[in-house]
C-alpha cells in the first residue's frame, strides 16, 4: 500500500471523510516519517503519544459522525507557539526548560478542529534568522539538495523545520510565523507553499513574540489548497489579542480555482534588483506570462521606497525585540544562572541563555532606542514604514496583486552565509516590506534553477484579502506543475 | 566607526548582556557594519510624514476589555516554571534600594 | 505670604513639584482580567500577562480609560482625544515584562489647574501639568530571607494614574495642601480611594532651592512618600539638606533619593546603578487610544459635586462661613456626614457639633468620620433637642459622650436617663428663691462684683442637674438679683 505521508492534506482529508483509512494509521505512517527523518533535525520535540491518542478520539468522532474540519490531521507546529504541557524553546537554550502552563490561540483554534500534534519544530532561535542555522537544537537540513551535489543545505528561516517537515512529507502541513519572511523564504527554500496572513488575521496571543507589529502566524503546506484549508481554521477573532481583526473569516478554500480574468497584476519594477540572476529573472518572466494567460492584466507599477523597506527593517524588528526579550531574566521561567547579585544573575542569565544573533539584534534594538538615537533610528524608521505602506496603498488603487519573486536566490549552502549578519539579512529583501505594511503575501514554488532547486514566486495582495492572493497562486501552482523531492535520501 | 566600545560596553549593560573582551570587538564590528548600513534611511525626507505606531488598520479604535475580574488565582501555573521559587514567591538575589 | 527659609547667607524660596501615583478604583488590572483587591495572599491575583509569561498580551480596561478621563475633568484639564502608550524599558525584579506601559509624550490629560486653600485663608492655584496611565509593578519582600528577596506580583499590572503638578509649591504646607486636595477630589470623583497606607496613593516629590528671584536650582527627587506628614517631613528635611550643602559652597547632585519615616531623613537611593536610559516607544502590542468629544461629554454628565462647588453650595444654601465650609469640603466623608446630619436640623449648630465635638472626639479616639460611632442622623437629632429646648446645651454634651459609647438614639437616651430641660417656671425661680436666701453674704457682694451672677447660674445648674434651662434661669436671677442692688 501506497504510504499514506504521501497524501496531501486535502486527499488526506477526503480519505478519512470516506473511511479508506483511519486517522490512527495516517498518524502513525508520520510518526514513522519523523522518526526516520531525524537527520533533518526537524523537530525539536515528537509527541507521538500526543498524537495516538487524539488519533484514536478523532477516530472515534468520525464513527460517530462527530467529526470538525481537521479531525485527525496531523500537523507540525513551530516551536514559537505556546503548547500547553508541551516543551516551548523558541530553539533557544534560555526556554530550553519551557513548558507553558497555556495555549496559543492559533494552535487551541486547530486542535478545536481536530488537527492533531504530530511534535515541536525547530526554528530559527527566537525566529531571528534565514537559514535555522541559529536554533539552539542545531540546524535543520534541507531535503532538498542540488544535481550531482552531496552539500547539505539550509531549508530557509526562520521556520525552517516547517518547511523541512513539510517538504520531506513529515506532517500535512506545519505553522510558521512570519516576521521578515520567515514563512516565505523557508516555502521558496523548500518548494513548499508558504502564507504570511494580513497582520490581524491570526491572533499572537501564546506566541512568544519575536517583533509584535510585524509577527503573524501562517500555513506552510505541500499545495495552495491545504494552504487555504489550514489557514481557515486558525484564524479567528480574540479579544486576548488588541491587534486581532474582527473581520469575518471567509471559506479561503473557496477562492481556489476562482479566475483571475481581468485583475490586475502589478509588477514593481524596484523589484529588480542589481545582480539578479537570470535565472530568478526567468521564473519571474514566467509567472507573468502564465498570469496573462490566464486572463489577468499585467502592470508595471512603482514602488519608490521598496530599497528601505530592508533598513527600516533592521531598525524596528531589532528595536522591538529588544524589548519583548526583556523578560527573559531567570526570574519566572527559563534559563537561569545563580548570582548573589541581581545584575549578575540578569547579565550571566541572558550572555548564557541567548545565542550569538539574538544578541546582536538585542544590542541593535537597544542602540536604536537609546537616548540620542532614537529620532535618528526608530522614529526615521517608522516614519519610512509610513512611506512604504503608502507606496502599496497607493499602488493597490490600480493592481489587484503584487507579483515578485520570493527570494533573491535558491536555497544556499549550510554555513555559507552564518558568519556574515549582513549578507544573511539581504535574503530577506523581497519579503520584508509586506511585513512593515501589514499585507499578506505567499510565496508558491514556480519551477527548479538550473542546479535543480526550487524557486518561489510572492504574491502580495491587499489587507484582508487572501482570497484573491490563493485564486492567483492557484494559477501559478497550476501551470509551473512542481514536483515534490522524490529522492528521499534523508530517512533511514 | 559610528559604534565605539564604550558605547557597545554600554548598551550592552542596558541590555543586560555581558561579553568576554575577544567577543566586544566582533560585535564592536558587526554592529557598525549594521547601523552604517541602516542610516541610509537618513537621506530620505520625512519632514511632513508621521510614523506609524501599528500597522493594524483598525477605524474603530483601539479594542476595550470590560472591567470584570476573568483572570488569576492560579499561582501554581504562574511558579511552576520559576527557577527557583518557595512559598509560591520568586526568589531573587536580595535587592536593597 | 511670606515661605522664605531663613539661612545664613539670607532668605531661601523652596520650589516643590509634585508626582503623585494614584491606583484606579477598577475591579481589574489595567491590561489584565485579575483582580485588583487589596491584601489577597501572594501571587494569586496574577495572570499569565501580569507575570510577563512568553507570548502573552496586554488587552486594556475601559473603566480605567474613563477613570483617568473623569479624574483629566476633575483637575479641569485638557482631555486628549489621542494618547499613546508607551514602553518604558528597564530590568528590575518585580517588573516582569522588562518594561512598563506606560505614557511618554502623548499622555490621556494635558495640562490642568486645582485651587487649594491655605490655612490662613488664602487660595492658591496649582499647575497640573499632565497625567498619565501607567501599571503598577509588582512587590519584593527583603525580609524573609538573609539572601533572598521574595517577589509577590499581585500587584503587577494594577492600573496607576501618574500626576504630575508644575513646580508651583512654595513651602511644605502647600505641598501637603496640594496632596489633600487631589486626594480629596479623586475620592469625590471615585476613581481613587486615596488610602496612603495601602499604598493607593504615594508621591514623588521633586524639591529644590533657589535665591528668591534666581533661576530654578538643581532638584532631588524623593520617591513613594507615602503620609501627608511625611511629604511635610521630606520637603523640611532635604529643604534644609540643600541649603546647608550650597551654603557650604557645594552643589546639589541631581539625584534620586527615599524618605526615612524613622529618622526624619532622606537618603540617596543605592541601587540606581547605570544610568538610566528608558528608551521609551510606543508598546507595538497596543494601539493609539481614541475617543470622541461625545464620549467625553458623556462623562462629564456624570461628575459629581466636587469640593470646589459644595464648598460655594455650603456658604450659599447652609450659610455657613468660607473657613467652616473650606473645612467641612476638605474630605468627602466629613461633607457627607455633615449633609446627613444637617438634612433635617439647624445646618450651623450642626456645623459647629462637627467641626467641634466631634472632630476633637474622633482625634482622641484615634478615629476617622468613616467609623463614627455616632450616626449622622442622630447627631442632627441631638441638635434639634437643643434647638427645640428639650435639652440644655450643657446636657447635651452629657448626652453626646452617651452616644458616643453606646451609639444609642439621643431621644431615648435623654427619657431613659430624664435628662429634659426644665422649663416650668415656677419650679425654677423656687430653685432660685431657696440659692438666694441661703447666700445672702453672695448676695450682698453682688452689687461690687455684677460678675458673681455667673455664680448664681451655675449653683442652680447644678441644683437642676444642668437642665434648668438657661435663658429662664438668667431672666429670673436678673429680676430678683439686679433689682435688689
Amino acid at each position: 500500500m501506497k504510504k499514506l505521508t504521501e497524501l496531501c492534506l486535502y486527499d488526506a482529508r477526503e480519505g478519512l471523510l470516506n473511511k479508506d483509512f483511519t486517522s490512527k494509521e495516517l498518524v502513525l505512517d508520520h510518526i514513522e516519517a519523523m522518526e526516520s527523518s531525524r537527520s533533518l533535525n526537524a523537530f525539536i520535540t515528537e509527541t507521538p503519544e500526543i498524537a495516538i491518542k487524539s488519533a484514536e478520539n478523532s477516530d472515534l468522532r468520525f464513527n460517530k459522525g462527530t467529526n470538525r474540519d481537521l479531525e485527525g490531521i496531523p500537523i507540525g507546529v513551530k516551536d514559537m507557539f505556546c503548547t500547553k504541557g508541551v516543551l516551548t524553546s523558541a530553539s533557544s537554550k534560555m526556554l530550553s526548560n519551557f513548558i507553558p502552563p497555556y495555549e496559543s490561540t492559533v494552535t487551541n483554534n486547530l486542535w478545536n478542529e481536530g488537527a492533531i500534534l504530530l511534535g515541536k519544530l525547530n526554528n530559527d532561535e527566537f525566529a531571528m534568522g534565514s537559514s535555522n542555522e541559529t536554533s539552539f537544537y542545531g540546524p535543520v537540513i534541507n531535503p532538498w539538495k542540488g544535481n550531482n551535489n552531496e552539500q547539505n543545505l539550509v531549508p530557509g528561516g526562520s521556520s525552517g523545520g516547517s518547511s523541512a517537515s513539510v517538504a520531506a512529507n513529515i506532517s500535512l502541513g506545519a505553522l510558521g510565523t512570519d516576521t521578515g519572511g520567515s514563512i516565505r523564504q523557508p516555502a521558496s527554500f523548500t518548494g513548499t507553499v508558504g502564507l504570511k496572513p494580513t497582520y490581524g488575521r491570526c491572533s499572537r496571543w501564546g506566541i512568544i513574540a519575536f517583533a509584535s507589529s510585524l509577527d503573524q502566524a501562517g500555513p506552510i503546506t505541500r499545495n495552495v489548497r491545504d494552504n487555504a484549508i489550514l489557514l481557515k481554521n486558525m484564524c479567528s477573532h480574540d479579544p486576548k489579542d488588541t491587534t486581532s481583526s474582527s473581520k469575518k473569516i471567509p471559506n479561503f478554500e473557496e477562492s481556489i480555482g476562482n479566475s483571475v480574468k481581468g485583475l490586475k497584476v502589478g509588477i514593481p519594477n524596484e523589484f529588480f534588483q542589481e545582480g539578479m540572476s537570470d535565472e530568478i529573472i526567468d521564473i519571474w518572466n514566467k509567472g507573468k506570462e502564465w498570469l496573462k494567460k490566464s486572463g489577468a492584466e499585467i502592470i508595471d507599477i512603482s514602488l519608490p521606497n521598496t530599497k528601505y523597506a530592508l533598513p527600516c527593517y533592521y531598525i524596528i524588528a531589532p528595536a522591538e525585540a529588544s524589548s519583548n526579550l526583556a523578560r527573559y531574566d531567570g526570574v519566572r521561567f527559563g534559563h537561569s544562572v545563580n548570582s548573589s547579585d541581581i545584575n549578575e544573575m540578569y547579565k550571566a542569565t541572558r550572555s548564557e541563555g541567548f545565542g550569538d544573533e539574538v544578541k546582536r539584534r538585542i544590542m541593535i534594538g537597544t542602540y536604536v532606542l537609546s537616548s540620542g538615537y532614537y529620532d535618528a533610528y526608530y522614529l526615521k524608521a517608522q516614519k519610512v514604514r509610513s512611506l512604504i505602506t503608502e507606496d502599496y496603498n497607493k499602488v493597490f488603487n490600480s493592481v489587484d496583486v503584487i507579483l515578485t519573486p520570493s527570494t533573491p536566490s535558491s536555497a544556499f549552502g549550510l554555513n555559507e552565509k552564518s558568519d556574515d549578519p549582513l549578507s544573511m539579512y539581504l535574503n530577506d529583501i523581497f519579503t520584508v516590506p509586506v511585513n512593515l505594511a501589514g499585507l499578506p503575501a505567499i510565496s508558491v514554488p514556480a519551477g527548479l534553477d538550473s542546479n535543480g532547486l526550487p524557486l518561489g514566486l510572492q504574491l502580495i495582495g491587499k489587507p484582508f484579502e487572501e482570497e484573491t492572493i490563493y485564486s492567483f497562486a492557484k494559477v501559478i501552482e497550476d501551470s509551473a506543475n512542481f514536483k515534490n523531492i522524490e529522492n528521499q535520501w534523508w530517512v533511514q | 566607526m559610528s559604534v565605539d566600545k564604550d558605547n557597545v560596553i554600554k548598551i550592552a549593560n542596558l541590555s543586560k548582556i555581558s561579553f568576554k573582551d575577544n567577543e566586544i570587538e566582533k560585535f564592536q564590528e558587526d554592529l557598525n557594519q549594521i547601523i552604517d548600513w541602516v542610516d541610509q534611511l537618513s537621506e530620505v525626507n520625512t519632514e511632513t510624514v508621521s510614523p506609524t505606531f501599528s500597522s493594524f488598520d483598525n477605524d474603530k479604535g483601539m479594542k476595550k476589555r470590560e472591567d470584570i475580574i476573568n483572570d488569576g488565582n492560579y499561582r501554581e501555573d504562574i511558579t511552576v516554571n520559576a527557577p527557583n521559587s518557595e512559598e509560591g514567591f520568586f526568589l531573587v538575589p536580595k535587592v536593597i534600594d | 505670604m511670606n515661605n522664605l527659609v531663613k539661612g545664613n547667607t539670607g532668605d531661601w524660596e523652596i520650589v516643590i513639584g509634585i508626582e503623585v501615583h494614584a491606583q484606579i478604583i477598577s475591579n481589574s488590572k489595567l491590561f489584565s482580567g485579575s483582580s485588583t483587591s487589596f491584601g489577597a495572599d501572594h501571587n494569586t491575583q496574577v495572570s499569565f500577562v501580569d507575570a510577563g509569561m512568553p507570548g502573552m498580551l496586554p488587552v486594556i480596561n475601559s473603566v480605567c480609560v474613563e477613570q483617568a478621563i473623569k479624574t483629566g475633568l476633575g483637575l479641569n484639564a485638557k482631555i486628549n482625544n489621542f494618547s499613546i502608550f508607551d514602553r518604558k524599558n528597564y530590568f528590575y525584579p518585580d517588573l516582569p515584562q522588562g518594561y512598563q506601559i506606560s505614557q511618554f509624550e502623548q499622555p490621556i490629560v494635558g495640562n490642568g489647574m486645582i485651587t487649594i486653600d491655605l490655612d490662613n485663608g488664602e487660595s492658591k492655584n496649582i499647575g497640573i501639568e499632565r497625567l498619565h496611565l501607567e501599571q503598577d509593578a509588582g512587590k519584593s519582600l527583603h525580609d524573609q530571607h538573609p539572601s533572598y528577596s521574595f517577589v509577590d506580583l499581585n500587584r503587577s499590572g494594577v492600573a496607576l494614574m501618574e500626576i504630575v503638578s508644575m513646580p508651583d509649591m512654595r513651602s511644605p504646607e502647600e505641598a501637603q495642601t496640594y496632596v489633600k486636595k487631589l486626594r480629596n477630589i479623586m475620592k469625590y470623583l471615585q476613581t481613587c480611594d486615596g488610602n496612603m497606607e495601602e499604598g493607593s496613593l504615594r508621591a514623588d516629590i521633586n524639591v529644590s532651592v533657589r535665591k528668591p528671584g534666581d533661576d530654578l536650582g538643581t532638584r532631588c527627587e524623593i520617591k513613594n512618600v507615602n503620609s501627608i506628614k511625611f511629604i511635610g517631613q521630606a520637603i523640611d528635611y532635604e529643604a534644609k539638606r540643600q541649603i546647608n550643602l550650597i551654603e557650604k559652597g557645594d552643589l546639589i547632585e541631581q539625584q534620586t533619593r527615599l524618605f526615612d519615616p524613622k529618622k526624619g531623613q532622606t537618603r540617596s537611593m543605592r541601587s540606581k546603578e547605570d544610568s538610566h536610559d528608558y528608551r521609551y516607544f510606543p508598546d507595538p502590542d497596543l494601539l493609539p487610544l481614541t475617543f470622541t468629544d461625545e464620549f467625553v461629554d458623556e462623562l462629564k454628565k456624570t461628575l459629581p459635586e466636587l469640593p470646589d462647588i459644595r464648598k460655594k453650595r455650603f456658604i450659599e444654601d447652609y450659610d455657613l462661613s468660607s473657613y467652616d465650609s473650606n473645612i467641612l469640603v476638605s474630605e468627602k466623608e466629613t461633607a457627607d456626614y455633615f449633609e446627613a446630619a444637617a438634612e433635617n436640623s439647624n445646618p450651623k449648630l450642626v456645623c459647629n457639633w462637627v467641626i467641634g465635638e466631634l472632630f476633637s472626639v474622633l482625634n482622641k479616639i484615634n478615629k476617622t468620620i468613616e467609623d463614627c460611632p455616632i450616626k449622622a442622623e442622630d447627631l442632627g437629632e441631638l441638635v434639634n433637642l437643643i434647638d427645640n429646648e428639650t435639652i440644655t446645651g450643657r446636657i447635651a454634651k452629657d448626652v453626646f459622650e452617651i452616644m458616643l459609647d453606646t451609639g444609642e438614639n439621643p431621644a431615648s437616651i435623654v427619657d431613659a436617663n430624664n435628662m429634659k430641660q426644665v422649663n416650668d417656671l415656677s419650679e425654677i425661680e423656687s430653685v432660685i428663691d431657696k440659692i438666694i436666701e441661703n447666700n445672702p453674704d453672695q448676695v450682698n457682694a453682688l452689687s461690687e462684683k455684677p460678675n458673681l451672677i455667673g455664680w448664681f447660674v451655675g449653683q442652680v445648674m447644678k441644683e437642676t442637674q444642668g437642665k434648668a434651662n438657661p435663658k429662664t434661669v438668667n431672666e429670673i436671677l436678673g429680676k430678683k438679683l439686679l433689682k435688689k442692688g
